[in-house]
């Protein structure tokens, strides 16, 4: 396919992509990795004026240690982070999650902040991003700000940025010793998106769950955190038992979609087993 | 005269070789039809319609003509006076209902995607861009999506001129099958859905059309240049010697580039129209809609069996889904399944009816195994039901019926006479690379831990017809043309060899395997001989390549072109060593003097003498070529034995294959390596119809899968390691002894894994799953079965 007629900008810094982007006005988008825009735009299902490519700006590719916290730029490709050492050592369960999406000629183009911006709830990083309270950092003419990951999924496909806002970088707080983590994806291909996807970071503490994280991928039209499954096991013995009744209570307040790959009542059916799963792979039972 | 060589070389035929061909293809730089771009040349877009069925009141083209870049926008209505009809080569009763198919829409659209408009202009976008303006008023009418609805009183007609959806009604009878059914003590009456499936070949469609004064020359993706060629001459009416065709290097088809599309037609009267080449290629999702689909088959079968498991008859009821038009071979397509329902096992009594339906979806035709999937699927299924049913194991039901090894050549009960074969050898090879009694012990053992994760063993011992085919079978079948090949062989003066074959290559290999055949009975070295295809300016004749029938019929036309080049340089070769022609011998490229060895001359020596002509025999003409076809007096019959290891994940429903041994005998090999790859290939794509693709229509008519992240096509990740071997019963129809292999893997995998899927699930109480066993289906088969020692199970013991 074709994609229709539009402007093309290169910027050359996170500045520039700010000014262009203002100045192309409320019909412009952010181009990063192009791994979901560009299908957009050839099946015209997108019609932007303007294409801002924020892909040659070297600065947002930096993951850097800010002591409590990763800053992973924007722009890291997922390939990057997969093996970028940072992220491996204090946020596994991101480089776990991004292993798994696509396949590698898209993890080389497809970037960490195109995917959270591109707000899919069928991708898997949204989910990870919310269970790891991660902090999405957005650039405008009017200066910077800093959006929760609860507060950025707004709907489906759809985030808190404003229309002149550039996601520069995510904050993610690192996880401390005693955690462990898990992304169950649950697909039909390997480069299918997931039928649901289960983000789980657990830390033990003498036989017993003292911290759990969990966040569910494409349960509803933005990524959601399975808070009764995180109240129900934080504090339990970890067992087979204790973590298949959590996962008993990972469908509530979920409202799954239904689609060719699923219906609703089975998503809700997966998320119960998956997130027993996931919770057992991450508590290392 | 040369030396006698003291080694002849390793023989080509039976050596793995590379594809020659393949480092052109991998890179994508070569000849796809896409890549061509003549000076002038103009692009087009196609507006199709969005409407499963409705009529065209009014179009309105006049902005999209105004735009920048636009060169001409056609209407159905437009080119209604010189488009003519698409043709259907296979007419296969009398009475066959045969629907007016305009290349582009006229009055009415009856799938969606069906073109209704089109715009030429100086570049892609541009074309693109102006089918925005292009209005069309449609007034909706019913859509047609179930078959068995479509056959139901008062449904609403495809057609409304033909007063019916059914097209067409075929029956084939042998023996009294009512009495074997109504005295068996086992009958067993199932129902299976071959699902509607997108063919995806990696290189979409896309044709090139080139005018030169009163000539045409039009490059096409596609699998059938001559047939094409000789259809295009038909429809359009322009003569056949006015119209060269040219099939460039085609990235796969797997049937369906065996058509004659509008696309292709009105590229030809585009071109006349507008004295320029026009082009135009296909988008993936604009193809998903437009190629013709495969399969989509209701099957009612029933099987009457003693309860030793002997099979006594059975009954075949299809309704097959033409689509909205009958294409080349869309009614014959269902049919080659008649002969392939009793498979490799003997019965008495057989009965098979299919009914042609109409419906507002794409046309079906031909999709890689083109009907025997379809029957290998329903009979390899019911082999595992009767098992199950009589508490036998599987491989045991099938060796209680099939054709013995000393019962060949057979006649089977659908007409056919297999002219060899050995399942005994294959199956026992499957048996032994699979571990088939330790994985059945592991199975007992998984059921009785109630391991959530069950293990279930599938088997196939499936068998196919190939080697289309022999011209007076074809004719008796009503088919439009017949089956014979062609291939031609030139000695150039320097000794090098240029290969001919009608048969076209669109993956295949063929550039290798012919020129390891030509190197062997030519005595030649392999990287001598140049194998051209696809172009009827270059081979004029043909008859295209499908039906896995290049090597059996156009590689032994090849064959038999060749002894004739042999024949005629021994005549030569006899003048030149002043020796009698019957004491001649050649080996190694060389003809010596029977019993004096070093007295010869070798074929490159003598193709120069043959040049020069300066003592040539009398009588002799001064060339050293030959023209050759071949039209074989049987098909042949590749068989094999499957066997697929399936983990159920009963939790979720998520089946991952864990083995897959597939023994082949395909006869006789000409490149090992070309043959695995063909199995490999296969096994793919027949396990994507078990678990994976189906081409969805809504109730409005909709195709919903129209992109590659709705139609799932597997990757080798989602794939086991295949486990591939051989048995080798040479073909005796032909003398090569080759069969043929281009299908043999779809069409034995289906079931192989579906079988596996059922076997796992039995203990639940689960008989099928439907295609694709997609997790969701496989979860929804394991809850409404009854569990583990339900009512309905038929237990873990064998």
């Amino acid at each position: 396919m074709i994609p229709a007629k539009f402007e093309y900008v290169r910027a050359a810094s996170a500045g520039e992509a700010v000014s262009a982007l203002a100045q192309a006005g409320e019909d412009a988008k952010i181009l990063a990795g192009g791994q979901s825009l560009m299908p957009l735009l050839r099946l015209r299902l997108a019609y932007p004026d303007a294409l801002i490519d924020v892909g040659r700006i070297e600065a947002l590719r930096e993951i850097r240690d800010e002591g409590g916290a990763l800053l992973i730029g924007a722009m890291a490709t997922h390939h990057q982070v997969v093996r970028d050492p940072l992220v491996r050592a204090h946020a596994p369960l991101i480089a776990a999650a991004t292993a798994t999406v696509a396949d590698p000629a898209i993890r080389h183009r497809g970037t960490f902040g195109g995917a959270l911006a591109h707000a899919d709830p069928a991708g898997d990083l949204p989910a990870v991003a919310l269970a790891l309270d991660a902090v999405l950092l957005a650039r405008s003419p009017r200066g910077e700000r800093e959006i929760p990951a609860a507060d950025f999924f707004v709907d489906w496909m759809t985030s808190a940025l404003d229309p002149d806002e550039l996601l520069t970088g995510v904050r993610v707080p690192k996880l401390g010793p005693g955690w462990g983590v898990h992304y169950e994806k649950f697909h039909r291909t390997a480069q299918a998106w997931a039928i649901v996807g289960v983000a789980c970071a657990v830390r033990r503490e003498r036989g017993a769950v003292e911290d759990a994280r969990v966040a569910l991928t494409n349960m509803g039209p933005v990524p959601v955190r399975a808070t009764a499954v995180e109240r129900f096991i934080e504090g339990r013995t970890v067992s087979s038992s204790s973590l298949r009744a959590a996962g008993e209570r990972a469908a509530e307040g979920t409202s799954p979609p239904t689609d060719l790959h699923g219906s609703a009542e089975y998503r809700a059916h997966l998320a119960t087993v998956l997130t027993a799963r996931a919770l057992t792979a991450a508590a290392a039972v | 005269m040369s030396a006698p060589a003291t080694e002849g070389p390793a023989p080509e035929i039976g050596s793995p070789r590379r594809r020659s061909e393949d480092a052109r293809l991998v890179t994508g730089r070569t000849r796809w039809t896409d890549n061509l771009q003549p000076a002038g040349t103009l692009h087009v877009a196609y507006l199709r319609s969005p409407y499963a069925h409705a009529a065209i009141a009014r179009v309105d083209a006049g902005r999209a003509r105004d735009r920048p870049g636009v060169v001409a926008v056609f209407t159905g209505a437009d080119l209604a006076a010189e488009q003519g009809g698409l043709p259907c080569a296979w007419p296969v009763t009398e009475d066959m209902k045969h629907p007016d198919h305009p290349p582009m829409a006229v009055t009415e659209v009856r799938y969606v995607g069906e073109p209704v408009a089109c715009v030429v202009a100086r570049d892609r976008y541009a074309a693109v861009d102006a089918l925005e303006d292009v209005d069309v008023d449609y007034t909706a009418l019913p859509a047609v999506v179930d078959m068995e609805e479509a056959l139901a009183e008062g449904a609403d007609l495809v057609h409304a001129g033909l007063g019916t959806n059914r097209s067409y009604t075929w029956v084939y009878k042998n023996g009294d099958l009512d009495a074997a059914i109504r005295d068996a003590p086992v009958v067993l009456e199932r129902r299976y859905v071959q699902q509607r499936l997108i063919p995806t070949a990696m290189e979409p469609r896309a044709v090139l059309c080139v005018p030169e004064g009163d000539d045409f020359t039009l490059y096409s993706a596609t699998q059938i240049p001559h047939i094409l060629r000789l259809m295009l001459a038909t429809v359009t009416e322009i003569p056949e010697h006015r119209i060269r065709v040219v099939a460039p290097d085609v990235g796969g088809g797997f049937g369906s580039k065996l058509q004659v599309y509008g696309e292709e037609v009105l590229a030809l009267l585009l071109a006349r129209r507008l004295g320029h080449p026009v082009k135009w290629t296909e988008s993936r999702s604009e193809g998903n809609m437009t190629v013709h689909h495969g399969r989509d088959q209701i099957q009612r079968l029933t099987l009457g069996a003693d309860r030793d498991g002997r099979i006594r008859g059975l009954k075949v009821d299809l309704l097959a889904d033409m689509g909205a038009y009958l294409m080349l071979v869309t009614p014959g397509v269902p049919l080659l399944g008649a002969f392939m329902f009793n498979g490799i096992y003997k019965m008495d009594a057989y009965s098979f009816t299919c009914s042609g339906v109409f419906t507002t979806k794409t046309p079906t035709d031909a999709y890689r195994g083109a009907g025997r999937p379809e029957a290998t699927f329903g009979i390899e299924r019911l082999m595992d039901e009767l098992a199950a049913e009589l508490g036998l194991d599987p491989i045991e039901v099938r060796r209680r019926n099939w054709i013995t090894r000393d019962e060949f050549p057979y006649e089977t009960v659908s007409g056919l006479t297999y002219d060899s074969g050995d399942y005994e050898a294959a199956t026992d090879k499957a048996l032994e690379l699979f571990g088939y009694d330790a994985l059945r012990a592991e199975q007992a053992e998984r059921r009785g831990r109630r391991d959530p994760v069950q293990l279930g063993l599938g088997v196939s011992t499936f068998t196919e017809m190939c080697g289309l085919a022999p011209s007076r079978v074809l004719g008796s079948l009503a088919y439009g043309a017949g089956g014979w090949e062609y291939a031609s062989v030139r000695m150039l003066p320097s000794g090098k060899v240029e290969v001919v074959t009608g048969a076209s290559a669109h993956g295949q290999g063929h550039e290798t395997a012919w020129a390891q055949i030509a190197a062997d009975r030519l005595g030649v070295p392999f990287d001598d001989v140049k194998v051209l295809h696809g172009d009827t300016a270059v081979a004029h004749k043909g008859m295209d390549t499908y039906g896995s029938r290049s090597l059996a019929v156009g590689g032994m036309a090849l064959y038999s072109a060749c002894d004739k080049v042999v024949d005629k340089a021994r005549t030569i070769a006899a003048h030149l060593l002043e020796a009698a022609e019957q004491d001649l011998e050649f080996a190694g490229g060389r003809f010596s003097v029977r019993g004096v060895r070093d007295e010869g001359t070798t074929i490159q020596e003598v193709a120069q003498a043959t040049f020069t002509a300066h003592d040539l025999p009398d009588g002799i003409e001064p060339t050293l070529d030959s023209d050759a076809t071949f039209d074989p007096d049987n098909f042949s019959f590749p068989h094999g034995t499957h066997l697929c290891a399936a983990e159920v994940d009963t939790e979720t429903g998520m089946v991952r294959l864990r083995s897959y041994v597939a023994v082949d005998d395909v006869g006789k090999v000409v490149n090992p390596m070309i043959v695995e790859g063909q199995v490999h290939g296969g096994l793919a794509q027949g396990i994507a119809q078990a678990l994976y693709e189906e081409a969805v229509y809504d109730a409005e008519g909709n195709l919903t899968t129209t992109t590659m992240a709705d139609y799932l096509v597997p990757s080798a990740a989602d794939l086991p390691e295949f486990t591939t071997d051989r048995t080798e019963t040479p073909a005796t129809s032909n003398a090569l002894g080759v069969k043929g292999v281009g299908e043999a893997g779809t069409i034995a995998s289906t079931p192989a894994v579906v079988n596996a899927i059922v076997d796992a699930l039995r203990p639940f109480g689960v008989k099928d799953v439907p295609m694709p066993c997609t997790p969701e289906r496989v979860w929804r088969a394991v809850r409404d079965g009854t569990g583990p020692d339900g009512p309905g199970s038929t237990g873990g013991a064998r």
